[in-house]
């Protein structure tokens, strides 16, 4: 049987409730969002916090909203209000495509954006998507508020900017009209974690790519992302040969690592591979086909 | 620390570790066996029951976070001695063998049918794609729920009652 090891917890009522509880517990007092990576985490001993501080009741932290020309998606949203976000489908249907294959229906009830971004797996479908898009993330403290952009947020895997006594609240995406986007993943059964990924927006205008976005999971990508990818397809046609060289950019620019997923040479042709799959279809949405 | 849990819609107040999971709270104090545990690892889906009508791993939220919510379990899908239309199902069309996977798998099949009461074989496919069965190869599961699907009458008597 797992279980946790002895902690404290108390549920937070408002995000300045939170840091104050944060404040109050110490340096290992941590707080749980949707605890579907932390519990698990706990059982087996890889985390050990003193307490645990709850950020599922503060109603201030949900919600998917239009601010001027961003979409803001509070921090406790969780991953199946993302899937079915009618504001995300009609933006950025990449959010959707990459919702419907992380994990699975109950396991989308309970985990959140804020704790797929902190907890920071190189393997989470979310920061791939967040990358690619060059969201910003918004970090409360005692000592305010910061906004980092997303391709700074991740330190290295399962590391963030965010400090003890600091919570992520909201995470930020820049509209950009006429923008065509989709997400790619190969995984090895239902609900597992990918293989690969590649996420991408593209934006088609007078017949040339004027702006992308190309995000990557679980292949090593830094930050996930691929800033060489993109170089190599802004201000180009999107034909099948310019896509094909960005998607090649792409696999040259991340390290995956061997793992009991798949060797890494495997791992570099389907961030290739996936990525010209969403680069095509992302260009041609763009182009309103 | 005590919690107040409304279970099947019978409140429980108990003092209780922070530490402890809520699938071992219904089990081993409430002694409500019906909700099971198995993989241990949010993997199997086996500890599925409802917070707040939303199907969740029970194995994966502690109890204190449950404090103040309800809770179905598959002991509440029954509705005065009558069997859900999901529970009949897996009986007309032999949607269990061992019986281990079978309360997750119910208790995410009703709540796929009460969002979305006439669903394709992918969308039940994909409904249960959190639960894993290691007896039955999923078909007879899948007709079960097709099943129900088809003869909600169960349901319509209560809703109409
Ligand atoms: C069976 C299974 C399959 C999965 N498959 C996938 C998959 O395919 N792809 C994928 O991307 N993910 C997958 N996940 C992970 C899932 O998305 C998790 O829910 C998510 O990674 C963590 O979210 P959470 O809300 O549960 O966070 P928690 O577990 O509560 O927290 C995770 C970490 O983030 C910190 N944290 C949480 N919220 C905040 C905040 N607002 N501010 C500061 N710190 C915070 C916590 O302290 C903790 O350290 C899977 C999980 C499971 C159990
Ligand atoms: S026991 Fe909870 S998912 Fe397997
Ligand atoms: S019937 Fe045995 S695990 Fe499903």
């Amino acid at each position: 049987m797992q279980t946790p090891a002895p902690v404290d917890y108390a549920k937070a009522t408002s995000v300045a409730d939170a840091l104050a509880k944060l404040q109050e517990h110490g340096e290992e007092a941590r707080v749980i969002a949707g605890g579907h990576s932390l519990l698990p985490m706990m059982k087996l001993r890889l985390a050990r916090p003193d307490a645990l501080i709850d950020l599922n009741d503060i109603p201030e932290l949900t919600g998917i909203r239009i601010e001027g020309t961003e979409i803001v998606v509070g921090a406790m949203t969780r991953h199946r209000e993302i899937l079915e976000s009618a504001i995300l489908a009609e933006h950025y249907p990449i959010f959707r495509e990459a919702e419907r294959l992380i994990a699975d229906p109950i396991v989308r009830n309970r985990g959140t954006i804020g704790g797929s971004m902190c907890q920071a797996d190189p393997s989470a479908d979310l920061s791939a998507v967040g990358s690619a898009l060059k969201g910003s993330a918004v970090v409360v403290g005692p000592g305010g508020t910061r906004t980092v952009p997303l391709r700074e947020f991740h330190q290295g895997p399962y590391e963030t900017v965010v400090g003890p006594g600091e919570i992520l609240t909201e995470v930020r995406y820049p509209i950009r009209p006429g923008a065509g986007s989709a997400y790619e993943k190969v995984e090895r059964r239902a609900g597992d974690w990918g293989v690969a990924t590649s996420g991408v927006y593209v934006v088609v205008s007078g017949g040339v790519v004027t702006d992308c976005g190309i995000g990557l999971a679980a292949v090593g990508a830094e930050h996930y992302c691929s800033p060489e990818g993109e170089a190599a397809l802004v201000g180009k046609e999107p034909t099948e040969e310019n896509l094909a060289a960005a998607a090649a950019a792409t696999a040259e620019s991340c390290s995956p690592n061997a793992d009991q997923r798949g060797p890494a040479d495997y791992k570099k042709h389907l961030a290739n591979e996936l990525t010209l799959r969403a680069l095509r279809r992302a260009a041609r949405a763009s182009q309103g086909a | 620390m005590q919690v107040t849990i409304t279970v099947n819609g019978v409140e429980h107040t108990r003092d209780v570790e922070p530490r402890m999971l809520l699938v071992h709270f219904i089990r081993d104090e409430l002694l409500m066996r019906g909700t099971h545990w198995g993989c241990d690892t949010s993997n199997c889906g086996a500890c599925t029951l409802w917070v707040d009508d939303e199907p969740v791993k029970s194995c994966t939220m502690l109890a204190v976070m449950a404090d103040g919510k309800s809770i179905t379990t598959v002991e509440g899908l029954a509705k005065g001695g009558e069997l859900d239309p999901v529970q009949q199902g897996f009986m007309e069309c032999h949607g269990l063998q061992c019986g281990y996977c079978t309360p997750g798998m119910m208790m995410c099949a009703r709540a796929l049918l009460d969002r979305n009461p006439h669903p394709t074989e992918e969308e039940i496919r994909e409904g249960i794609s959190g639960n894993i069965c290691r007896c039955t190869g999923y078909k007879n599961i899948v007709a079960a729920i097709q099943w129900a699907a088809d003869n909600p009458a169960a349901a319509q008597s209560e809703v109409t009652a």
